[in-house]
Parts: C-alpha cells; sequence; structure tokens
C-alpha cells in the first residue's frame, strides 16, 4: 500500500531504534546510523529491506537511528512506521510480518 | 491447566520498551506479563503490540511461561491485542479490570476467533482475569467457574483500594476482604491464585512479610514488578527441607497405617490423621516442581 505520509517510530534508548519512514517516488533509500554499524551495519540493512518487501514498500526514505536494537525490535518499530504511514489500525495481517 | 506448573512470580514487562522485553528471562521469573496496558503510553500502543508480536515470535523464553495484559474491555484496543498475542503464541492472557463472568466469556470467544484464524490448536491459549473492584470481587466465583480457558485469577490492589476509598498500607489490612474472597473462589472454582504488586521496591523486609503472608493464606503466586522480587517470592513458596521431610514422614506414616486400621497418629511429634496427606502431597509436589524434591511419593 501507498505511504500516505511520513511517520516515525522507536525511541533513541538503549536496545531500541528510531524510524523515520516518509514516501519518496524514487525507489528505496535507507540512511543508517548505528552504534553497531561495523560489525552489523549489513545485516541491518539486509533486514529493513527484507521488511519492506514484505510490505511492498518501494517508494521511501527510511532514515534509521540504531541504538543495538535486536533484529525483533528493528522489524518491529520499521512495521510501526509504516502501519502509522498507511494509517492502519487494526485488522493487522500478523503471520505477513514473520 | 497444569496444577503443577510453577507460577509463583509474575513479572510485568512494559512492552513499549525494547529494553526490558529483550532479555527479561535471565531473570528466570517462573511467567512474564508482557503489559499492553497501564505501563504503554496510550500514543505508543500500536508500537507495543507489534513489539509483542515479534517478541514472543522471536525470542526463546527459555520455558518461562509468557503472558500478555491486554487492554480492558471498555477500550477500542482489547481486540486487536488479543489477535497479536494469540498470532504470536503467548501462552496466556491477562485481561485486566474483569467484572463478570461474560467479560471472561467475551474474551475467550475472541481468543477461539484467532486460534482459528492463525491456526493454533483451538482451547491452547489461557486466560487469566485480574479483579480490581468491589463489584469483580463480589463475582469472583462466578468469573472463576466462567470458561475451561481460565487457569486463574488475580487481585489487583491499585485499583481496587481506588474504588474502596480504601488506603495501601503495609500491613494491607485493607486488602484482607478481597484476598480471602478471592481465595475462596479459586479454590471452590479449582483454579489458581494469584495476589497483587508490592510497589515499594525499597522495602525488601515489607515484601518479605507480604509474601510470606500470601503463601499462608493459600495464594499460588504473586505479580512483581521488579526483577530484586523474584528470587525472595521463589524462596518463600519453595518447601524448606524440613517441610519436605516432614511432609515425607506424614505420607508414609499414614499409608503404613492405613492398612492397620489406625487413623490418628503421631509423626515428628504432632497428631496427623488421613486430611494432612494432601497438604504434604501438595508440599511436594511444590517442591519437586521447584526442583528441591525427587521422590516418589507424588
Amino acid at each position: 500500500m501507498q505511504l500516505k505520509h511520513k511517520a516515525i517510530a522507536g525511541t533513541l534508548e538503549s536496545s531500541d531504534a528510531q524510524i523515520i519512514l516518509a514516501p519518496n517516488d524514487g525507489g528505496l533509500h535507507i540512511d543508517l546510523t548505528s552504534s553497531v554499524y561495523e560489525q552489523y551495519g549489513t545485516q541491518i540493512k539486509q533486514l529493513l529491506q527484507q521488511v519492506c518487501h514484505r510490505l511492498n514498500i518501494e517508494n521511501a526514505n527510511i532514515r534509521v537511528v540504531d541504538k543495538g536494537a535486536l533484529d525483533c525490535t528493528l522489524k518491529a518499530r520499521l512495521e510501526t512506521a509504516y502501519f502509522r504511514a498507511i494509517d492502519q489500525k487494526v485488522d493487522i495481517n500478523w503471520e505477513a510480518l514473520s | 491447566m497444569t496444577p503443577e506448573r510453577l507460577r509463583r512470580t509474575m513479572i510485568f514487562l512494559n512492552t513499549q520498551r525494547a529494553a526490558l522485553v529483550k532479555d527479561a528471562f535471565v531473570y528466570q521469573p517462573d511467567c512474564v506479563i508482557f503489559d499492553l496496558e497501564d505501563a504503554v503510553a496510550q500514543r505508543e500502543k500500536d508500537a507495543a503490540r507489534i513489539q509483542l508480536y515479534h517478541t514472543l515470535k522471536d525470542l526463546d523464553y527459555q520455558g518461562i511461561e509468557r503472558w500478555v495484559r491486554i487492554n480492558a474491555l471498555d477500550s477500542d484496543l482489547f481486540q486487536e491485542d488479543i489477535r497479536a498475542a494469540v498470532a504470536g503464541g503467548a501462552e496466556g492472557i491477562r485481561l485486566p479490570k474483569t467484572e463478570t463472568a461474560e467479560d471472561v466469556q467475551m474474551v475467550a470467544d475472541l481468543v477461539d476467533q484467532a486460534e482459528v484464524a492463525f491456526n493454533r490448536p483451538v482451547g491452547t491459549t489461557m486466560v487469566m482475569a485480574a479483579l480490581e473492584s468491589p463489584l469483580a470481587i463480589l463475582n469472583a466465583y462466578e468469573i472463576a467457574t466462567s470458561s475451561p480457558r481460565l487457569m486463574g485469577i488475580a487481585l489487583s490492589a491499585g485499583d481496587y483500594t481506588r474504588t474502596m476509598h480504601a488506603k495501601r498500607t503495609v500491613k494491607g489490612l485493607e486488602l484482607f476482604g478481597a484476598r480471602s474472597q478471592l481465595l475462596l473462589a479459586a479454590r471452590a472454582a479449582g483454579v489458581m491464585a494469584f495476589d497483587t504488586v508490592y510497589t515499594d521496591t525499597d522495602d525488601p523486609q515489607g515484601f518479605i512479610d507480604e509474601v510470606k503472608m500470601i503463601r499462608d493464606l493459600g495464594f499460588d503466586g504473586k505479580s512483581c514488578i521488579s526483577p530484586k522480587q523474584i528470587g525472595i517470592t521463589h524462596d518463600i513458596f519453595t518447601p524448606d527441607p524440613k517441610e519436605v521431610l516432614h511432609a515425607q514422614h506424614v505420607i508414609q506414616a499414614v499409608q503404613a497405617n492405613e492398612a492397620k486400621g489406625v487413623g490418628v497418629l503421631t509423626v515428628d511429634g504432632k497428631m496427623v490423621d488421613i486430611a494432612w496427606v494432601e497438604g504434604a502431597k501438595r508440599t511436594l509436589k511444590l517442591a519437586k516442581a521447584a526442583g528441591s524434591y525427587r521422590g516418589d511419593l507424588v
């Protein structure tokens, strides 16, 4: 589904990540800042791309500030931003988020 | 329901906060309660719910029972909370502010639907009802017998004392009626009973005194808010070696004298009869579940 507007999710607390998702017309751009970028930057970007693929997000600017979040939190924050950006609050297809 | 399953401690975790849910299993509580209700800010309810789902799906809680406190039935949030919890595979759902049997049945129906929708075995997700008002306490038995899914009932003192116009005290006299009524209902219904949280985490002696009191009253466990409370509660709820030994003596003595037609006898200097056996077996089952008894009397 097309993103309707910019949305933000998460915090800058340790073990969390803050994600800002904004619609654009020119593909997917991920800007990652991470306290563990050296070790995990590539994997984090791959994970975020997988989530975008599952959610059919093709055109978006994604700014991520990661504070050492686990994969489950990174996925959760991006999905939260996505559902906020499309104004969906209920009837989540939970199994599709796995 | 599995009565021998230890549920001495249930620690609340604010699901909004990633740092709290990522590794709470290291504290080794018997159960965790992922909170979607009071601890979560209104504007972060969606974030907490999605964090919940992935925590349930992705993290290994090493056999610790995972419960989800959903939002109350007067919100527009609880339906999706139930769907997320069931889809994620939570062992149980804790319903706050339960007032009637119908409240539990409504949740049980939604759990039924979610289990079908997300391909989970129907009937496997338990429900626990938190009683937080005078009406809830008066309806405790009806609530406790409202659904085969109901594993137990729990007292929640914050709202209860507020609605009773009472004050929380260290001794807890203001909760005496509620604790007694809740226990009577739970035992009559054959479900478990859990006590409320002790909110002063800087008063270990007060906490110890309260846990001993609720253990002696007959509660199965206590809701916790701090990892510091877990070990203390486990120690108090686990029978000590002297109690375990006495329980073995009671069972062995009653069994040995049964054939002789002797109904009343003396064990370790105390008079016992057949009525003591059930309590002794319960002590041994608790000790066995906690790993401090490995015999075969239970």
